[in-house]
């Protein structure tokens, strides 16, 4: 039997934020993850899909669970994957980032994930690359299949978005989480405020169509959804708190201000956590409010519905007047 | 020598002497030796070289008060040489070239290289600027009177403002013991530690690092009171927020000697136009938001605004081919100087204002000869049509380095023909 190719899901063959995805898109990726969800949890959980396909994980930031889920979701597809590792590779040794991404495009991958210190990274290899390029994070851009898997594990629970309200909160300024999740949340319906302390929001915030509060209590009220963010602390240049027991005090998500927003509410973190600096332990632990451990499941199958999606489309030339 | 050449019907414009008619002009032995509304009117002139410029206007040749070549230190990039091919083919005679090298022109014996291999390759003028303090560290003052004597026109730590204030402090006070001018940089380091954009809505939504645009501001105060303290003749090489422009206009009625220029892509470009990460838009200080575009653009228009310069900055593909926050700031500029000037005045300011920033008030404040086209004056000269139209192409630059900010961008008005000295370094086919 043969079956009819897939349709196209995406309009690109890239995936570098969540700008620039349509509502429609979005809920194609998240009806595809779910098929994925299923095929994760059963027993054989291989399919060929991606057979002889190659697909290389370049990340210039340490990464656990994200490098990890995009190694999985690739396997799974049957796609040969390959994580370079930047401490040990040329990139020490002065290359610059093209260079390096030149020189993998070189040895004919099909996809590229990249997660990259500064904003604009993936963009950039997009523009010189042939192969398809994921962003898995640049800078304080954009970390769009996070905003994804964290829309799979919402919607999976909620059952839609429509008038959900979504309150994010910690380090909003450095987040690129939160940037992919706002874009993403606020284009499907839902209610998202930032929750932070003024030296943790970015400027003009509150123009992203979002709503921004500064307490806890105001910013949790009747929320389905609490999003905690890491304290980044390796960014932070100067002091944008004066201490960590002073940040929990205030914005720390503990069982009183859990209190404040919807009975039943949920509790995310995109991980890895601070705990008693962002979270208190025994809420990140209760697996009746906390959803941290089902996002990294949910991970994997949005991150195989990328990988699919990215497949069907056709490489792309882009424009580069103006680039170098 | 005794070379002549004869312009007949220019709009012969000199903002120096608030000349603008329609006449002659004729160069003898490098100079200006005559220009008047009847010069050439009936007769053939009498000699051998005769430049119709017919529908044209026949200006001083511009001086740029802020370019930085690749010479010493980084050559691949730019030499003094290619830059002044293409100052010529912006009809920019003088290059006022900043101390930002490597080595840094902080001694005397540089300042002499730097006037011995500009007169050796270039094919236009170049005035010097030496560091204000040594290696640009912002810690001990350079000699400032034996690099006067040595040629430098002016003192700047390039686009690195003196943090310390006691050092600026003593910096200024010695530099007005020799009456120099001092070229300052106003970005408050530490505000602007790291970052690349300004503060806005639109940096928020590239997740690049920015710095609140009053970081300028707050820097252009701290300058003006101690120039206040200590005499000191200040310029402030680029502004690029209508705040520092309201501060340094106030300065200037309460008689400060405080002047200010703005780079041509604050008045052409604004922060929008980084796009998805331009790097080749990436400039320092960053573009600023629409309004204060237009503030720097009124500037000029008004005269509130004292110099426009290019602030050619040449970088390679090796620094700009790099994400946003990690790559090289900068644009090259000297072709594009004297259409950004023409599109102020095709906005609606007059011609002879625009004219008077890139011409007589740069001669005058770093004691330059020409700048102007009165007699005896060096023919240092641009021949330009003010309604040409061009859309610019990188590829067609005559800079070794290409990484303009205005790849794409319509101008109307170019150079034609540029002299220095008498001599035509550039003509456009």
């Amino acid at each position: 039997m043969t079956s009819a190719p897939p349709l196209p899901i995406l309009k690109t063959s890239h995936l570098l934020g969540i700008e620039g995805l349509s509502p429609d898109e979005i809920t194609a990726l998240l009806d595809l993850a779910d098929s994925y969800v299923v095929q994760n949890q059963a027993a054989d959980k291989k399919t060929a899909l991606l057979k002889g396909r190659t697909l290389i994980n370049l990340f210039f930031e340490a990464s656990t669970r994200t490098q990890s889920s995009f190694e999985l979701a690739g396997k799974r597809l049957g796609a040969d994957v390959m994580n370079m590792a930047v401490k040990t590779s040329s990139v020490s040794k002065g290359e610059t980032l093209i260079d390096t991404a030149s020189t993998l495009n070189a040895m004919r991958p099909d996809m590229l994930v990249v997660r990259h210190e500064n904003a604009g990274a993936a963009e950039l290899l997009s523009r010189k690359l042939t192969c398809s390029v994921i962003n898995a994070g640049d800078g304080a851009h954009e970390h769009p299949t996070q905003a994804l898997l964290d829309a799979l594990t919402i919607r999976r629970r909620l059952g839609g978005f429509e008038n959900r309200i979504v309150a994010i909160c910690g380090d909003i300024l450095h987040s690129r989480v939160a940037r992919s999740n706002l874009r993403l949340l606020a284009m499907m319906g839902a209610r998202v405020r930032l929750v932070a302390p003024r030296t943790l929001l970015p400027a003009d915030a509150d123009r992203f169509g979002v709503e921004v509060c500064t307490d806890m209590r105001e910013g949790l009220k009747d929320a389905d959804i609490v999003m905690m963010l890491r304290l980044q602390l390796e960014r932070m240049g100067g002091a944008f708190i004066p201490s960590s027991r002073e940040y929990f005090r205030f914005y720390g998500l503990d069982r009183e201000k859990l209190a404040y927003a919807k009975p039943g509410a949920l509790v995310m973190h995109p991980g890895p956590m601070n705990r008693g600096v962002e979270i208190a332990s025994d809420i990140a632990d209760d697996v009746e409010v906390s959803l941290i451990g089902e996002q990294v499941e949910m991970g994997v199958a949005a991150r195989m519905a990328v990988l699919d999606a990215l497949s069907r489309s056709v490489p792309c030339k882009s424009d580069s007047r103006g680039h170098a | 020598m005794n070379r002549r050449i004869a312009f007949r019907n220019a709009r012969l414009i000199d903002p120096a002497t608030g000349l603008d008619v329609k006449g002659g002009l004729l160069v003898e032995n490098g100079r200006i030796a005559d220009i008047g509304p009847r010069l050439f009117n009936d007769a053939e002139p009498n000699d051998p070289e005769v430049i119709d410029a017919r529908g044209l206007v026949l200006a001083p040749g511009l001086i740029d008060a802020c370019v930085h070549t690749g010479e010493p230190g980084a050559e691949h990039r730019e030499t003094l040489a290619s830059a002044s091919d293409a100052a010529a083919a912006g009809g920019v005679t003088t290059m006022v070239v900043m101390p930002s090298t490597n080595p840094v022109i902080d001694e005397p014996s540089l300042v002499d290289f730097l006037l011995r291999r500009a007169s050796a390759t270039a094919k236009v003028r170049v005035a010097p600027v030496a560091a204000l303090t040594k290696g640009r560290l912002g810690e001990t003052m350079t000699e400032i009177g034996l690099l006067r004597e040595a040629g430098a026109v002016a003192f700047s730590d390039g686009e690195r403002t003196v943090a310390n204030s006691r050092v600026l402090r003593r910096a200024l006070a010695y530099a007005a013991t020799f009456d120099a001018l001092v070229m300052g940089h106003a970005e408050d380091p530490e505000l602007t530690a790291g970052t690349s954009a300004t503060e806005s809505e639109f940096a928020t939504r590239l997740g690049l690092p920015a710095a609140p645009a009053i970081a300028e501001a707050i820097i252009v105060a701290r300058d003006l009171a101690l120039i206040e303290l200590t005499g000191a003749r200040y310029h402030f090489a680029q502004i690029s927020t209508r705040a520092a422009l309201e501060l340094i206009v106030a300065a200037k009625q309460r008689g400060l000697p405080v002047t200010c220029g703005v780079a041509a892509h604050h008045v052409i470009l604004n922060e929008l136009d980084v796009g998805s990460y331009y790097t080749f838009r990436k400039v320092t200080p960053p573009l600023r938001s629409e309004a204060d575009r237009a503030a720097m653009a009124e500037g000029v228009a008004s005269g509130a605004i004292d110099l426009l310069v290019s602030s050619h900055e040449p970088q390679g593909a090796d620094t700009k081919r790099q994400p946003f926050a990690a790559a090289a700031a900068g644009t090259v500029g000297l072709e594009t100087l004297l259409p950004t000037a023409l599109s102020v005045h095709h906005n609606g300011a007059d011609l002879a204002t625009v004219l008077r920033a890139v011409t007589a008030t740069p001669a005058k404040l770093l004691g330059l000869p020409g700048g102007t086209l009165a007699k005896g004056a060096p023919a240092d000269l641009v021949l330009f049509d003010e309604g040409e139209p061009f859309v610019v192409e990188a590829d067609k630059l005559h800079s070794r380095a290409r990484n303009t900010a205005f790849e794409g961008r319509r101008f109307q008005g170019r150079a034609r023909m540029t002299f220095v000295g008498g001599e035509c370094v550039f003509k456009r086919n």
